[in-house]
């Protein structure tokens, strides 16, 4: 089992710089166990999800995008993704449900579809949303589309989240009544239910676990369901207590590290040994400050996951490796009991 | 066709084949024709940082700065006593030398309801700041941010030349999904507010397009089906007030847009050693050289720190294995490991940044290494203002 089990909406945010869109990919991977599929959306028009997947751009239409992560018996689903625009998503919902023919084509003549998507950022957000709503909403009376047992959002950073998602929030000065208002309504309620879950990525340094209390705390207020908190780039943690306390008085056992080094076959010259103690200490002072951080997470009251940082960057095999630690973790079901 | 911020640029080739050399960090700061500094980059490259400490070295170097920030890590803006958002430039305390720093943060909301105000008559005033799209316009449009920057740039820098406050004015660009977003703001604003659907509303009976008016009455019929009656109502009182106010705005937009292409301007485009933060320097890069605006450099920040000796992240992994076969907690073994990461993280923003110069190869660059915390006194902004110096 895995500690979201009922969510079906899986909200992934976090501070810039901070890998949000890595995490989603990698737990969208994560969710497509056997006989699954998942949805992977992105809404910040940076096609984001075409370059980590080596893909061609995404168009607004869902894409098998690749398979999921196979579970011990090899059983692996499938991860499909869509590319959500502001202004694509009107036009099919004024289609959809207005059967606009002729006004819809004027209403772009006339610039309206641009100046809806871009005047108000809260008629745009629920442009956006709108339409992930309606991929999990899905069910069998949808001809010819796919259901979703999961929909991955790889969504506007922790800053903007809890706006984003508060849609009717955001639309209560504008449109007081009406069709939009009700459905903006109806949103809401999926939002802010069990079926929902919004994770946050974060780094072990200050500022973005910061963000990340600030970000948990006004997801809350807004009663919108926080899910776990994802450490990313977690540096490696082979050296205990006792070495990293070493490591930074300068105290390693120098000799007995010559000889292991030695021992390894590598050629050991002064200038080496004594760049490996001063890579050693310069890592044990990062350490420190991420396990101070660490301890923050802790203190949340969320589950947290932990990914650790992959030097070379992050290629289609990281990907997996990571989403395997999702796994592993518990944020995503290990499959093969279905 | 409307253009649309959802595209990107086309590209622009390398201007030459020189290579230019190490940005020179002082020689910028103490060049009395500076008098404007932008600090420009996607989100969480540390431009704040980056903006803090070229304005702290600037005044210890004898200048008279004021820097404008907009969303300073708490400690960071307490240190630099700023936490009231109150639009004013505030004297920082604690700067050594003959030169002095203000601070200040921006209030996006209140900048704009300040221009509103000096724009329009009191009555009229009053009207569009209560009308729940100035509100939605003036608090979380995509590119408020940005565009209020400029106008308080444009604001602070003529009050300035008129009473000689500051000699250097440094900025910090909103946190925006892309850099392009600050130069794109005003233009956004502007076309639309100059749409036609924004001309429609204003005029939706007038001149002689008579079928227009029937196309059009088509389209509110369908927005009030959407939206309700009152969206349109209220729509069209925001338009009809703003409209009045806005031949002050485009101008304003545009003066400080032509103070950005002055010759006393410097643009600094701040990345972190990041395929995606570099991309949109990139970009940036090629859209200032495009527009003939004038680029100072490339600040890469948080560089991972060189790794000592000629030791090869291959070898180092293939001796830490060995050795963790015969002892799993080998200290040796985990300090190659780390030798190794370092090596392979310092070789692969190696290659991004040689990208980066091989198409872009004009731009001087300087590259800061990472600190192991985070900056909150005027000692940090101090030690990243040295490391910004030093690599020249």
């Amino acid at each position: 089992m895995s500690d979201w089990g009922k969510v079906r909406l899986h909200v992934v945010t976090g501070k810039g710089g901070t890998g949000k869109s890595t995490v989603a990919s990698a737990l969208a991977l994560a969710l497509a166990t056997r006989g699954r599929n998942v949805l992977l959306c992105e809404v910040e028009g940076r096609q984001g999800i075409a370059r980590m997947f080596d893909v061609d751009p995404l168009p607004y239409q869902e894409r098998r995008l690749t398979t999921g992560l196979p579970d011990a018996t090899g059983g692996r689903g499938v991860v499909h993704a869509l590319h959500i625009d502001a202004e694509s998503a009107l036009l099919e919902y004024l289609a959809m449900y207005y059967r606009l023919g002729r006004a819809g084509k004027a209403l772009d003549k006339f610039g309206v579809i641009e100046f809806a998507t871009t005047i108000a950022p809260g008629v745009r957000d629920v442009l956006l949303t709108g339409k992930v709503y309606e991929a999990v909403q899905r069910n069998a009376r949808n001809k010819g589309a796919i259901e979703y047992d999961a929909v991955v959002l790889d969504a506007p950073p922790t800053g903007r989240i809890t706006q984003f998602l508060n849609v009717s929030n955001e639309l209560a000065g504008l449109a007081k009544v009406g069709p939009i208002k009700a459905q903006s309504d109806t949103m809401m309620t999926l939002f802010r239910s069990p079926q929902t879950a919004v994770h946050l990525v974060t780094v072990l340094e200050e500022m973005p676990v910061q963000e990340t209390a600030d970000g948990i705390a006004e997801l809350r207020s807004a009663g919108l369901p926080v899910g776990g908190v994802v450490v990313n780039l977690v540096r490696p943690r082979d050296l205990s207590a006792e070495q990293l306390a070493a490591a930074r008085a300068g105290t390693l056992d120098r000799a007995a590290l010559e000889a292991d080094l030695a021992a390894g076959g590598i050629d050991v010259t002064p200038e080496l040994v004594d760049g490996l103690l001063a890579e050693a200490a310069d890592h044990a002072e990062r350490r420190a400050l991420e396990d101070s951080q660490r301890t923050l997470v802790a203190g949340l009251g969320v589950p947290s996951y932990e990914l650790p940082r992959i030097a070379g960057g992050i290629d289609m095999g990281g990907l997996y490796e990571l989403a395997r630690l999702l796994r592993e973790q518990g944020m995503a079901p290990a499959g093969g009991e279905r | 066709m409307a253009r649309s911020t959802q595209h990107r640029p086309t590209r622009v080739g390398p201007a030459t084949h020189e290579r230019a050399g190490t940005l020179d960090v002082d020689a910028l700061l103490d060049d009395p024709t500076t008098g404007i500094i932008v600090c420009c980059g996607s989100g969480g490259v540390g431009k704040t940082t980056t903006s803090a400490a070229l304005a702290l070295r600037a005044a210890e170097r004898g200048r008279k700065v004021v820097v404008l920030t907009i969303d300073p890590a708490r400690r960071l803006a307490q240190s630099m006593g700023i936490e009231a958002l109150d639009n004013t430039p505030r004297p920082v305390a604690g700067v050594a030398g003959e030169g002095h720093l203000d601070a200040m943060m921006l209030d996006m909301k209140r900048t704009f309801d300040e221009v509103v105000l000096s724009q329009a008559s009191p009555e009229k005033a009053q009207q569009i700041l209560a009308n729940p799209f100035y509100v939605a316009l003036s608090s979380s449009f995509a590119g408020t941010q940005e565009y209020m920057a400029m106008e308080k740039l444009g604001q602070i820098h003529r009050d300035a030349q008129a009473a000689g406050t500051y000699d250097l004015i440094v900025v910090d660009t909103p946190p925006s999904r892309s850099a392009l977003d600050f130069l794109d703001a005003p233009e956004r604003l502007s076309s639309f507010l100059d749409g036609r659907f924004v001309r429609l509303l204003l005029a939706p009976a007038k001149g002689p397009a008579r079928l227009m008016t029937a196309g059009f009455s088509l389209i509110t019929n369908a927005l009030t089906r959407i939206l309700g009656a009152q969206f349109l109502k209220d729509l069209q009182t925001f338009v009809t007030a703003l409209d009045t106010v806005f031949g002050g705005f485009r101008q304003r937009a545009q003066q400080t847009y032509s103070l950005l292409k002055a010759d006393g301007t410097a643009f600094l485009v701040v990345a972190a050693p990041e395929p995606d933060a570099l991309r949109e320097a990139e970009y940036f890069v090629e859209r200032l050289s495009e527009d003939g605006m004038p680029l100072a450099g490339l600040v890469v920040n948080r560089a991972s720190p060189e790794p000592a000796g000629d030791l090869s992240a291959d070898e180092a992994t293939a001796v830490a294995d060995r050795l963790r076969r015969t002892d799993g907690t080998s200290v040796a073994a985990a300090l190659l490991r780390l030798h190794a990461d370092r090596v392979r993280m310092v070789e692969r923003e190696r290659t991004l940044r040689e990208r980066f110069a091989t198409a872009h190869p004009q731009v001087e660059t300087v590259v800061v290494p990472a600190l192991a915390g985070d900056v909150h006194d005027l000692g940090g902004l101090r030690r990243v203002g040295d490391l910004l110096a030093e690599g020249a």
